[in-house]
């Protein structure tokens, strides 16, 4: 039925006992008629987005009671029964909520459609039946076509024939197909006659007519005594359509021309075009439909913000020369951007694939996405960056003062732009320039999540020219907010440096590294991506002190840290970069076990790239600019000394980390070299007490502890203490 | 952009076409432009007192007296794309079919078709500062006389095609019970005057400029026009319409362009620097204060020769304006008024300025008297603008 069901947990007796006909009051009456235990649900409705997801729970209650409603109307009323107006009623409610909330099928419609027009039931029943026909996805065309052939018959009133062509005005759009009802156009010309019906028929003509419609066949004389605006309208189509056939001069101030036929379904309408659009070809879903009614304050651009996909033909055809409006509509040759569907389509067309008029357009479409990834072509890029940059700026909450109100709107829009560089793995220039302007008035609150993914997909360049732009004013959030904003923070640093270094290990890989736009050499590259994590290096040391050793935030610190000691290994890129000494040092005298694995982890792959990194220069044996500076050697053989001192040897001030063996007097602990080994590392603690209550045997303990230790999941240990075992002896790396 | 390869007449234009292809992409360039303006200060603190030759010799008087005295409202403009000065003819058909379109929705509407508003493209000669400005053009948007009202009864020959009725002669008949059979007759409404040269009022004015707007140009390719200065006159609704008919035709975006304080005390600095032979306006100032519940204006007005003398009294560069001395003014001002009020006009916004040479609002309207300055009010306001659109 339809793609997306919604509203399917609302409950089939709460259905049934709903007696309103609109979509929003159903809403709110169910909201205060709810049973007070069902609070869970209330306050999922209490939210702004009335079309949330909504579990599958009674859907097949509720087909059920739609079924047996539509049957009770196809038998029509039973003569005699009791409570015949009770029953009516349920059931007529059962099908006005259904149709509200999902639509109805195409076979439900056909039958409703015939029990309104047949007269079956009485005035008010017909009308209410009528108001509810709501598809849920397309009305087929027979349908109307057995409809229409009721109306001859005679068996409804006026009022309902009224209602009739208003309904069918107002879903002519979902009907399927529409050849049939073209060939009834003779009869509903001739409904133009009854006065009640005219402006309504009026209206389906003018949808219905074709320029076939406008040939010379039959003359017809029509007088009019004082021309109505729905005649009008259909005259001047006439007109457009036969210009030598119609000499009526129309007046040239012009009015709204049509009653307003969707009033009554306005809201069903936008919930059918929005279930018709249904899931994209593509996997990604890139929706950001004219749905989003934007305040009438926005007179520039009507719909949404993104503008609407059409292709450019028009202007560049029309633009040469005299050329009339039909040729530019009938062009061959290149393939318009409104047919494309799917991929394979796409591929086929490359070649001759119009770009749309407005290159801002392509963010609403995955299809062009691709092109647009794959094509090289300057003035496209400028004109998507130049339109980018200006909505970004112009939408943006806080770069201009007034624009608060439309905060959902900006938000749901960084949204889009973020799908979009996710979906083709780049960043967007114009995202970085507005960065730049924005990030200085940046509160630190207003779309933080999307601001900071936009953050993370700074296209790589030199950090030290991005830093005083970007990265100071960060900064200066970064120190005087929260623990959860240093925590996404680095979060988004993280994903930042993962796609600098995706983008650099393609580019290595893909293309002479001369070419490279922003950095000439590798060593360039890598220089401004080792500054880039000495830069966040610095920023945890400083957190770390500012939120007193957090362990919550230490593990962000180490997730980042985790990207960084694979780089050689995961990237090929050259370049190990160890991390500042108040992260190690704050890691490894950590209460919590899953840092000190995690480090544990983080220690066990820098190994693990240094070891690559080492063996590839003997092998290489020529003097590359990429050989890591014994520094980093000895650094790491530092820290390891003093992991190793901790945690094995039971030698914690000795080497590596020194402290003067009076401060630790002073401390008090008597046996300060055993207390940070595994047995007594504070955050083991647990685990060596639940060992030992698990009777751990006296003898050889060691190694059982530690197969215990291994065996609760401690993976991280377990690498770093395998791989370090070799050179436990003589300490030393 | 056919000025775009002419010889330079500029001295300091640094960078020539051909060395804009060297090294990086326009986007690179653009993202570097955009990278150098955010890390100093946005302004350089230092620019020319607009003389008073600059207009071309070429330039249309009447064109001018056209934008003169007369408020308009500023946007910004980013390139447009593939827009072309020997097609005016053509756009000017296509847009008087859009607004006719917009205005009557949902209609069917055949270009060219003749409507009572009427839209004229056409270019403003030397409105420019240096060879290499791209044109600047004039959109004006006529309303002609009326010249069919309906009225009484029409007869209508409509022929139209039925499909599918199989005996199509069955479904005539008549409206509204006038008898007769179905003769071809015809009848051309008397009130229909052939007048082909209307004159019409004009309802809206817009026009788009570039003068000295070397920094844009730089970063873009051929395919573009750079016009960042787009000035509007008229219903805001008809600006709407006009403009997104630029926006989908040439792929460009229009922002509304806002002159901050800072800007406007430039403006103050700048334009009463400049020599007049006679002064037609005092010089005044206008700062709000936002106090509840109704804000208030304070506005204050100097004669203009005495703004003048105050200039002289601290400008120090000759034939330049500099920061130092633009602070220093408003600061000569603002002491001025403490002494006679008590009021700190530094604590407040100012929100207008209004000279001899032209007047500011910081919602970004301007009106322009002077003639002879008119190159040097736009040269920075296409400054501003080129400065939102980066």
């Amino acid at each position: 039925m339809s793609p997306q069901k919604r509203f399917k947990n609302v409950q089939a007796q709460n259905r049934t006992s709903q007696g309103s006909s609109s979509f929003q009051t159903t809403l709110s009456a169910w909201k205060v008629k709810q049973d007070p235990s069902n609070s869970k649900n209330i306050s999922k409705h209490g939210q702004n987005n009335p079309v949330g997801d909504y579990e599958h729970a009674d859907d097949q209650a509720e087909e059920d009671a739609l079924q047996m409603a539509v049957g009770y109307f196809e038998k029509g009323p039973i003569k005699a029964s009791q409570n015949k107006d009770k029953t009516l009623e349920k059931h007529l409610k059962t099908v006005e909520n259904v149709a509200w909330k999902n639509g109805l099928a195409s076979e439900e419609i056909d039958i409703l459609l015939n029990i309104a027009l047949s007269g079956k039931f009485g005035n008010a029943v017909n009308t209410r039946i009528l108001k509810c026909i709501i598809p849920a996805t397309v009305i087929s065309e027979d349908s109307v076509v057995k409809a229409v052939s009721w109306l001859c018959v005679g068996k409804c009133s006026g009022s309902t024939k009224v209602l009739f062509y208003r309904w069918l005005v107002a879903m002519f759009d979902f009907i399927d197909r529409k050849e049939q009802i073209n060939l009834l156009y003779g009869f509903f010309f001739a409904s133009l006659q009854d006065d009640a019906l005219c402006p309504y028929v009026c209206h389906l003509l003018y949808l219905l007519t074709k320029k076939e419609n406008g040939e010379i066949e039959n003359g017809k004389l029509i007088l009019f005594q004082g021309m109505q605006p729905h005649l009008q309208a259909l005259l001047s189509l006439y007109k457009f359509f036969a210009p030598a056939l119609i000499s009526v001069s129309l007046p040239v101030r012009k009015k709204i021309y049509f009653k307003n036929s969707e009033n009554l379904w306005k809201t069903a309408l936008l919930a059918v075009k929005q279930r018709n659009r249904g899931p994209s070809p593509e996997p990604l879903k890139l929706m950001l439909g004219p749905a989003n009614v934007r305040p009438l304050k926005r007179k520039w651009n009507s719909l949404s913000v993104i503008p609407v996909l059409n292709s450019s033909s028009y202007t560049k055809e029309c633009g040469k020369k005299e050329m009339s409006l039909s040729d530019c509509l009938n062009r061959s040759g290149s393939f318009p951007l409104e047919q494309l569907q799917s991929f394979p389509q796409l591929l086929q067309n490359i070649h001759c694939l119009e770009l749309p008029s407005q290159m801002g357009s392509v963010l609403n479409n995955s299809l062009l996405l691709h092109y647009i990834n794959c094509v090289r072509d300057e003035p496209v890029l400028l004109r998507f960056y130049y339109w980018l940059s200006q909505t970004l700026q112009e939408e943006c909450i806080w770069y201009k003062v007034n624009n608060y109100e439309h905060g959902k709107e900006f938000t749901n829009f960084l949204d889009t732009i973020i799908r979009a560089e996710c979906f083709l793995q780049e960043g967007f220039y114009s995202c970085e320039a507005f960065l730049y302007k924005s990030l200085p008035l940046w509160d630190g609150l207003c779309c933080r999540s999307q601001f900071l993914q936009l953050v993370s997909w700074i296209p790589f360049s030199s950090f030290s020219e991005v830093k005083p732009l970007l990265f100071d004013h960060l900064a200066q959030l970064f120190f005087t907010s929260t623990i959860y904003f240093k925590c996404s923070v680095l979060q988004s640093l993280k994903e930042l440096l993962q796609n600098w270094l995706l983008w650099l290990s393609m580019d290595i890989h893909m293309k002479p590294v001369t070419n490279s736009p922003l950095e000439t050499t590798l060593g360039g590259s890598m220089n401004s991506v080792s500054k880039l994590i000495h830069y966040v290096g610095w920023l945890s040391t400083t957190a770390m002190r500012l939120e007193s050793n957090s362990t919550f935030l230490l593990h962000f610190i180490l997730d980042f840290y985790e990207k960084v000691c694979d780089i050689y290994i995961n990237y090929n890129l050259p370049l190990v970069v160890l991390f500042p000494p108040g992260i190690f040092y704050s890691a490894l005298l950590s209460l919590d076990t899953s840092i000190l694995n995690q480090l544990c982890f983080i220690m066990h792959r820098y190994r693990k790239n240094l070891t690559a990194a080492k063996k590839n220069e003997l092998v290489q044996k020529t003097k590359s600019e990429f050989n890591f500076s014994s520094k980093t050697y000895q650094e790491f053989n530092h820290y390891l000394t003093s992991m190793v001192g901790c945690l094995w040897t039971s030698k914690p001030f000795g080497k590596g980390i020194y402290v003067d063996p009076e401060i630790l007097e002073k401390t008090g602990v008597a046996e300060y070299k055993n207390s940070l080994n595994v047995v007594h590392h504070p955050s083991f603690l647990s685990y060596a007490v639940s060992f030992l209550e698990r009777g751990g045997n006296r003898e050889k303990k060691w190694s059982w502890y530690l197969d215990y230790l291994f065996s609760q999941g401690l993976q991280g240990l377990k690498l770093f203490i395998r791989s370090t075992e070799g050179i436990n002896c003589n300490n030393q790396y | 952009m056919d000025s775009y390869n002419a010889p330079e007449s500029t001295p300091s234009a640094s960078s020539r076409p051909e060395d804009y292809f060297i090294g990086a992409t326009p986007l690179q360039k653009r993202l570097e432009s955009v990278r150098k303006q955010s890390s100093f200060i946005p302004t350089p603190p230092r620019r020319k007192i607009p003389q008073c030759s600059q207009l071309q010799e070429d330039v249309d008087p009447q064109k001018v007296a056209l934008l003169l005295h007369k408020q308009w409202t500023l946007y910004s403009l980013t390139p447009l794309y593939k827009f072309s000065y020997s097609n005016l003819k053509e756009y000017s058909r296509l847009l008087n079919a859009f607004i006719v379109a917009e205005k009557q929705k949902g209609l069917a509407v055949e270009v060219g078709e003749d409507f009572n508003i009427k839209v004229i493209f056409s270019t403003l000669l030397g409105m420019k500062g240096t060879q290499r400005d791209p044109e600047a053009f004039l959109v004006q948007g006529l309303i002609l006389s009326p010249r069919l009202e309906y009225s009484g009864t029409i007869l209508v020959d409509c022929n139209l095609c039925l499909l599918g009725s199989s005996d199509p002669s069955t479904l005539a008949f008549q409206v509204a019970g006038t008898a007769g059979a179905c003769h071809h007759t015809r009848i051309v409404s008397k009130s229909q005057l052939p007048s082909e040269n209307r004159e019409g009022k004009v309802l809206w004015t817009g026009w788009f400029c570039c003068i000295f707007g070397d920094s844009l140009l730089e970063t873009v390719s051929e395919d573009f026009t750079s016009l960042p200065l787009f000035l509007a006159n008229g219903a805001e609704s008809n600006t709407a319409i006009i403009g997104t008919w630029f926006q989908k035709t040439f792929d460009c975006y229009f922002s509304p362009l806002a002159i901050n304080a800072f800007n406007l005390s430039w403006m103050a600095a700048m334009w009463t620097a400049c020599k007049m032979d006679h002064y037609v306006a005092t010089t005044e100032f206008l700062w709000s204060v936002p106090c509840s519940p109704q804000s208030l204006d304070i506005s204050f007005a100097i004669h203009p020769e005495d703004a003048k003398a105050l200039w002289d009294s601290v400008h120090k560069t000759p034939g330049e304006v500099t920061q130092e001395e633009v602070d220093l003014f408003m600061d000569c001002l603002y002491s001025h008024f403490h002494r006679h009020f008590k009021i700190h006009l530094s604590a407040t916004r100012l929100v207008r300025v209004s000279t001899s040479v032209a007047s500011a609002h910081t919602d970004g309207k301007i009106k322009i008297l002077c003639h002879k300055y008119l190159i040097g009010v736009l040269a920075y306001l296409t400054e501003l603008a080129i400065f939102q659109i980066e």
